[in-house]
Order: C-alpha cells, then structure tokens, then sequence
C-alpha cells in the first residue's frame, strides 16, 4: 500500500516537472527575446546613444538614459496591450457604483483589442501545430487563411435573405471549407506522388494571394475605385461583446473552443491517436494498420479548415470586408507561434495571446513612444530562435538536465 | 609479453547510474582483448572513455606504461588508438579514398588534393593485411562487410596500434564474420592489438585470446578461453545460470495455417527479391526461415504482413485467399508480426510503454469506444503486461526510447503475444539482445508454439533457428534451397545451403568436411 501510494506519488512528481520544463523553456526564451528588444531599443534611441557618448563624464545618465528608453518602449508596449491597471480597477468601481459603462470601455479597450488580435493567431497557429503532429510542415496558413476569409466575406455580403442562425455558420462553414480543400490539394499530392507539402504548400499561397488580389480588382469588388469587397451582412456578423470601437467577439471564443476540440481530437480519440502515430514514426503506423496516406489527407485538410476558419473569424467578427493585404502575416506568425506553444493546443493558446498582445501594443508603442512597429517582429523572431534553438537559453541561463519534450515536427524532406 | 594498454579504476558516473565503477584492463600487445557484457553493461561507455569521447570521473589510463592524458579523439589517435564504432561513420556518396582521407587530406600545393597518393597508402594497406578494397569505388556501392573493411583501413591510415572494434559483427553475415576474423589475425599477426567489444559468446571463444568479462558497469573477471566454455561465460555476463540451450517437447502440428503457394515480391528498389516461393506452416510447430541476411527474408515477411505488395502468387491466412492484404486486414486474421527492425516498425519510440502496448489494437474495444480512446483501460492493460512481461521501466508512461533494446523487445513481444493470435511471424526476434533477453523470448515463442499458435521465426543466425525450428527452410537468392527437418537436420548442412550449394552437393561436401576435419564454424 506505502509502496503504491509512494509510486504515484512519483508519477505525479514526474507529471509536474514535465509540465514545468514544457513551460520553462518557452517562458525563458519569451524573457530573452524581451531581454534582447530592450538592447536593440536602447542602441537605436538617440537619448541613449548621446548619453553613452558622455559615458565617462557621466556614466549614470548613460545608464539612466538607457532605462528611460527601454522603459518607456515597454511601458507604453503593456499600456497599448492590457491598459493601465488602476484606470481599469477605477472604472469598473465606476461602473458598478454608477452603471456608467463609458469609461469602462475606454479602460478594457487595449485588452480587447489584444485578444481580439490573438483569435486569428489562436485558430491559425492550432492549424500549423496539428501538422506538426502529423509530421507535416503546413506553410500554407496563409493561402488557407485568405482563402477561407475570401469565401466567407462572399457567403457573408452575397447572400441577404438568410436568418443570422443560418447564415453566420453557414459563412463560417464557407470559410473552414475552402481552406480544407486549400489543405488537402497539397496533402494528396503528398499523398499520391510523393510531393513535399512544403514545396505546394508555398505554391498554394501564391495562388491563393493573387487570386484574392484578382477577386478584388474584379469579380468581388465593392462599388467605388478602391480594391475592396462589400461589407458583408449583419446577419453574417459574429456578434460583438460591446459596443464600437471595441471589437471582441465570439471568434476569440470560437478559437478557444478550437483550441477544446483539437485537445480532444489528439489526445482522446483513435484518430489522433493514429495522427500522432504517423508523425512520430510513419513505419510503425503502418505496421500498425493504420493509413499513413490518408492521414496526411485528412490532416491537411483540417489543418486548412482551422486556418481558413482564422481567415473567416477575422473577416465575420473583426475587419467585415477584405481589402488588400489584409492579413498580415497571420499565416506565417502562426508557424512562429506552434513551435513557440510546442505544437501543444494550451501552449498554441499561450502563445497566440502573447503574439496578440505583442502586436496590438506595438501600435501604442509607436504612437506615445515613438519606437517603431518593426522592433516587436524582432523581438518575435528573436524568441522563435531561442525557442528553435533551446541549447541557446540552457547555455545561456546554464541550465542542466532540463529537456524539452519536442513535439515531432517534420522528417526532412523525404 | 609486453603490456602496450592498460586501465586503472576507471570510474564514471551519469545522472541515476554508475556505468562504470572502478574497471581495470589490461591488453597485451599483439593481442585481442575481447569485452564481454550485456547491452547496458559499460562496454560502450568504457571505450568512449579511452577514445576521450567520456572524461573520466576517477582513474588512469597508462599506454606503455606511461600515464596517458586523453581529451579527446585526436589525442587518441596521437597516441595510436584507434576506433572502429558499430554503425559506420563513412559517407556514402564519397569513395573509399575520399572517406579515408577525411580529416587528415593529403594535399599538392596546400589546397589540391592528392588522391593518388591516398589511394596508393591505402593498396598499401590493403596488401599489407589482406584488405581487399577498391580505393575508387563509392562507398554507397560496397556491401556491408567491406564498408568495415574501410572503416578499418581508416584507422590503419591513421597509423593506429591499438583498434578498437565496438560490435562489429553485429551487421554482418556469417561469411563476413569469418572474413573479419581473419583479417584481425592478420593484423595481430602484424603486431597490432585490437580490443573486440561483443555480447556474442562463440565468438568470442573463437578469436579472444583474453576475455574480460562486464557486468553492470563493474569487472567480474579475466579469464583466458581455454578455461571456460559458453555457458560459464553467460552466467559470468548475466549473474545466474543461463539456459542456452531451448528445451521443448516434440511438435503436434495440427492443420495448415499459412500457406505461401508461388510467392513473388519486389523489393522497395523494385528488385525481384523473392523468387517464386511456396511453403506451409502448420498450428503447433514452428518453421524457420534460415539464409544469410539479404536473400528475399526481409521481404518475404513484409509480404505476408501487408508492408510490401506481392508481385505474384497469392497466400492463404487460415483458410482465407489473402493477395497483397493490407497490414490492417492480416492482423485482424489473427496473425502476429514481431518486426526484424524494431525501432522502425515495431515501437513508436516517443510514445508511453502503455501506448505501444495497444499499437495495433487502439481502435477496437475495449481500448476505444466509438472515437474515444478509453485511457483507463489502456492503462491497466500496460500495468498487466508489464508485470506479466517483466518489462524493466521506471513506469508505462515513460516514452520506449529510455527503455534498453530487451526491454523494447519485450514491450514487442508482449503486445504481440497478448493479442488472440493463431499464426506468429517472428523476424530477427532476438538481434541484438542480450543473453538473458534471448532465453526469455525463445522460451515464450516455443510456449505459443506449444499453445497451438502456427510460428514462422525468420533469423540470420543460425544458432537461433537451429535452437527453435522443427522445420527449417533455407533461403537462398529469392528461393528456397530445401526444407529440412530440424531434429535431422547438421549445422553444416544447413550452413552449406545458406551459401547456395546444392542439396546433394550439400550433402557430399558435408559428409567429406565432416571426414576431414572438425573445422569451427562460427555463425
């Protein structure tokens, strides 16, 4: 009995430092590429530079110049992305001692807006971390994400007799659709003759890009000289929380419910079960019984209808019609993020919202700090490093014995 | 004799085990040392120590007498040692002389290199201890046993003394074996000393002219080969007496199994590799498929297990006409395949041990429900098999690849057996393993047979299938040479068959060896 109870009690231990080295490494890597940002922010501000030049004169306004720069950089980084805490807590004391809902909105606005960012980042970043776990390197996010956007938007303006309980999912069905098929054109070329996903996969995303930018010249674009699709329907719309300009909607809870399903799907049932066979060791899969080739099918193709879904969740809940260029990169970041969330549903969820947050701040960054846009896509890549490259971080922080259990992510290009 | 090598309280500790704990050696020059152990037992860990790949937590290593400081490999090969490692570190795509020169280039002018005088170093070489090989060939091209040959000049070019051998016989076929040997009495004849790493006991009665033997990281004993015979040699490796030889009881064989009628099959380069075969295998006896590695074996198995299509012929699966099944449709026939290449076909190596365990069955109740994997049930069904399997793991979650080659053998073999199977396709079921590991497994397949189960046990060592068949079938190019009974059948029959002589040539030869000489074979 002493001995049953001490052998899970090892278990549990085991359980807890797996659960802490999944999560220490990735938080490590986000704490150094900060880390990082703030040495590239501090070179490229001219305060601070000046100030180094007078180093020996006066060495602690080098210093002190340095610290204002990074600080104000990040200060207005956390404000553009949660707010500012005691203007949150007064408002909602405001609130629910006056009802007043004005400042409340005002105060929660930048945290919004951070998890508005993240809800495409969240459904695109769990469509590139299921190939993972199939051994397949899904580049074509982004073609899957416009092509799901660009169906969606025409389900969403095209269609104008439709109650909203048929023609919001029927919108978002539209969009998870065209990226399925966007998925498993490359999955069954792989499939059938053996052709890299990676090479089609890119492929595909020219195709898909410059249909959009073709559609928005012609076939779907609004009246007027710019190349922009109509805005679609109300009853296309995924219902907001609160009112304009704050624009979080149910897609934020859409992702998260994604993120639900695709746990379940390869942790709980015998298709993940296959899924992550497959990606682990294609050899004993099919040994086992089980289709190597159909799953990479059908893993492609879901892989595509959660990308094309971030693409509808953006265009039905966020930006209501498709201009050019309007993704952003989604697709590429989301490559970013399931490596950083260690292709792992929670870990892609963690990572969407600090990719979210990041983004959205940034905007703030610029504005009240006057630190460009671009330093955040460094820091990003800076992390991504760090998290691609751990022996850098258990080298740097002189780490020992702690291993990442790494997710398969692809054999090469067999 | 002079002592050129010598280790003294050689100790080194990783994380949780000590797999060295104050090992002394000695080799004598112009002598083979052989290193004896179980996998796990500090063979590998000791060499990458004099290799300077290990620092040593405690002890010295003295070359000469002389106290010898290794950091590294360079340091290593300056002091004359030099390592032949178990899986070959040559490049494919390069020649002979490109891979031999590598790292050490001879060049003209400093920056052209100069081949023909690698190439003939290396005739060189090869004269001086019968080491036949083409120094222009591509490596890619050269079978196994040659690619050794090259690993060997390697190091010879190098100018080493000492050689140290970590498994070499372990990729090779009986032949090549024998021609190894031969080449590492020509080296010691030279004055070279080699130390030969190995679990396999003939060969090392065979070739050692001291033996050390290693058990969980400490010395049990030196001894030289005239004072101990195999099965002391095992219970020294394993630390109890060891069955080396299978007992069992007559066979019942019952009705037909499996039956192969016309079997042709091509290999993944689309080679004919088995040539029109037909056998049957019957409940309750066990057939065995010898041949040296490389005749149509492998693909034979992966016919009749849904892994390679059939080019011609069909097969019947307990009365059912199977042609080209899937891997899906012939283990839901009730047929059990334990795979010759374990870590590729058998396990997914980063998945639990109670995973593994339900690796074919996943899918069918009581492990799934409908889409649902029941985890409960996986894992009391992991927790029975190990107990019942005496699977050696810290506990089922940990992934296989931290278990040891047995203990993944074991977890094969007890998803395998645990299932309700009537027919067993066993390939290389013990390759690599340790002797405790191999009695274990032997004495579980002969318990199936016993149970009514038809087995068909494919190996390339001809011990194991002597040891287990009733009947065995020779392979030879794609064919079948003859099918023996294996209470009548002589090892050197056998052998003679493997090597593609004809039967009643077979016969006349053997019976005139047998007059000649007792010559010892070793396989």
């Amino acid at each position: 009995m002493e001995e049953k109870l001490k052998k899970t009690g090892q278990r549990e231990g085991k359980r807890a430092s797996a659960l802490v080295n999944n999560l220490f490494l990735p938080i490590l890597a986000v704490f150094t590429g900060l880390l990082a940002g703030a040495v590239i922010i501090a070179i490229t501000n001219a305060a601070a530079l000046t100030a180094w030049g007078h180093f020996f004169q006066s060495p602690l306004k080098a210093l002190s110049a340095t610290w204002a720069a990074v600080a104000s950089a990040y200060g207005a980084l956390f404000l553009g992305a949660i707010g500012n805490p005691k203007e949150i807590v007064a408002a909602f004391q405001n609130y629910f001692a006056t009802g007043q809902t004005a400042s409340l909105y005002k105060a929660i606005y930048p945290l919004t807006e951070s998890l508005d960012t993240a809800t495409p980042y969240i459904l695109a970043g769990l469509a590139v971390a299921l190939g993972f776990r199939c051994g397949l390197f899904n580049i074509g996010a982004e073609g899957q994400f416009y092509v799901g956007a660009m169906s969606s938007v025409f389900i969403g303006y095209s269609i104008t007799t439709l109650p909203w309980f048929i023609h919001l999912p029927l919108a978002l069905l539209g969009g998870a659709l065209a990226g399925a098929i966007w998925g498993a054109i490359p999955g069954f070329l792989k499939a059938r003759f053996g052709a890299h996903e990676v090479v089609n996969t890119i492929m595909m995303n020219y195709i898909a890009e410059l249909l959009t930018s073709w559609l928005l010249e012609g076939p779907m674009k609004a009246s007027g000289y710019r190349p922009v699709t109509p805005t679609i329907q109300v009853t296309a719309e995924l219902p907001r929380f609160f009112p304009a300009p704050l624009r979080l909607n149910w897609g934020f809870f859409l992702g998260l419910a994604a993120a639900a399903l695709v746990y379940w799907f390869l942790f709980k049932t015998t298709l993940g079960f296959e899924v992550r066979a497959v990606g682990s060791n294609p050899d004993a899969a099919k040994y086992a019984g089980m289709s190597v080739v159909r799953n990479f099918v059908m893993v492609m193709a879901l892989s595509g209808a959660l990308a094309g879904l971030a693409g509808a969740a953006e265009v039905l809940g966020t930006d209501l019609w498709i201009g050019q260029g309007f993704s952003a990169g989604y697709g590429f970041d989301s490559i970013a993020l399931a490596l950083l969330g260690n292709s792992h549903p929670v870990g892609v969820v963690l990572a969407a919202l600090l990719f979210g947050a990041l983004r959205f701040g940034a905007t703030s960054m610029q504005s009240l700090a006057g630190i460009p846009i671009d330093i955040i896509s460094v820091i990003q890549s800076l992390i991504i490093i760090f998290v691609a490259a751990p022996e850098i971080i258990r080298w740097l922080y002189r780490l020992r014995n702690i291993r990442i259990e790494q997710a398969v992510l692809t054999r090469g290009w067999g | 004799m002079t002592i050129i090598l010598e280790l003294r309280g050689i100790t080194k500790a990783f994380p949780g085990v000590l797999a060295n704990d104050h090992i002394d050696l000695q080799l004598e020059e112009g002598g083979i040392l052989a290193l004896l152990g179980e996998n796990g037992a500090g063979k590998t860990t000791l060499m990458n120590i004099l290799y300077g790949l290990y620092k040593p937590d405690a002890g010295e290593i003295l070359i000469r007498g002389g106290k010898a400081e290794i950091h590294g490999p360079n340091d290593a090969i300056a002091h004359g040692i030099g390592m032949v490692h178990q899986h070959f570190m040559l490049i494919p795509v390069m020649t002979v002389s490109e891979n031999v020169m590598l790292g050490v280039e001879s060049t003209r002018n400093g920056v052209i290199l100069d081949k023909a005088k690698v190439a003939a170093r290396i005739r060189e070489i090869s004269e001086q201890y019968n080491l036949e090989v083409d120094p222009d060939t591509y490596v890619k091209d050269l079978p196994v046993g040659i690619q050794q040959r090259v690993e060997i000049i390697k190091v010879l070019y190098r100018e080493a003394n000492i050689l140290i051998l970590d498994e070499p016989t372990a990729v090779l076929t009986p032949q090549e074996v024998e021609s190894l040997f031969r080449i590492l009495k020509t080296l010691i004849a030279k004055g070279k000393s080699i130390i030969f790493i190995t679990h396999k006991l003939k060969e090392v009665m065979a070739i050692a002219d001291t033996i050390t033997v290693l058990r969980a990281g400490r010395s049990v004993g030196t001894v030289l080969p005239k004072d101990v015979n195999p099965q002391k040699l095992a219970s020294m490796m394993v630390g109890r007496d060891v069955n080396l030889v299978v007992h069992k009881n007559p066979p019942q064989p019952k009705e037909v199994a499996l039956e192969v009628k016309n079997l042709f099959v091509r290999d993944e380069r689309k080679n004919l590799a088995v040539n029109g075969i037909s056998f049957d295998v019957h409940k309750g006896e066990v057939l065995g498929i010898a041949g040296v590695q490389g005749n149509g074996q492998t693909e034979l198995v992966y016919a009749l297990t849904g892994l390679l299509p059939f080019e011609g012929g069909e097969v019947r699966v307990l009365g059912k006409i199977m042609r080209s099944p899937t891997p899906r449709q012939i283990l839901e026939r009730g047929v059990a395949h334990v795979p010759e290449d374990r870590q590729r076909h058998g396990l997914v190596m980063s998945f639990p041990i109670y995973d593994n365990l339900v690796l074919c069955n996943y899918y069918l109740p009581p492990f799934a429900r409908g889409l649902s994997l029941q985890q409960s049930v996986i894992v009391s069904n992991g927790e029975n098999l190990i107990k019942q399997f005496d699977i050696r793991a810290p506990g089922g979650q940990v992934a296989v690849s931290t278990l040891s080659g047995g203990n993944q053998q074991k977890v094969i073999v007890a998803r395998e057996f645990s299932r309700a199977i009537q027919l067993l396709i066993a390939s290389q079921p013990t390759r690599g393993l340790d002797v405790g590991s191999i009695e274990y497994i032997h004495s579980r397949i002969i318990e199936k047979r016993d149970a009514g189960t038809a087995v068909l046990v494919v190996s390339s060592e001809l011990d194991e299938i002597m040891a287990l068949s009733d009947r065995i079938a020779v392979m030879y190019r794609g064919q079948i040479m003859e099918v023996v009974e294996g209470v009548k059948a002589s090892k050197e029959y056998v052998g003679l068959l493997m090597a593609g002589i004809h039967p009643t040539e077979a016969q006349k030869a053997a019976a005139l060896a047998e007059k000649a000489t007792e010559v010892e074979r070793v396989f």
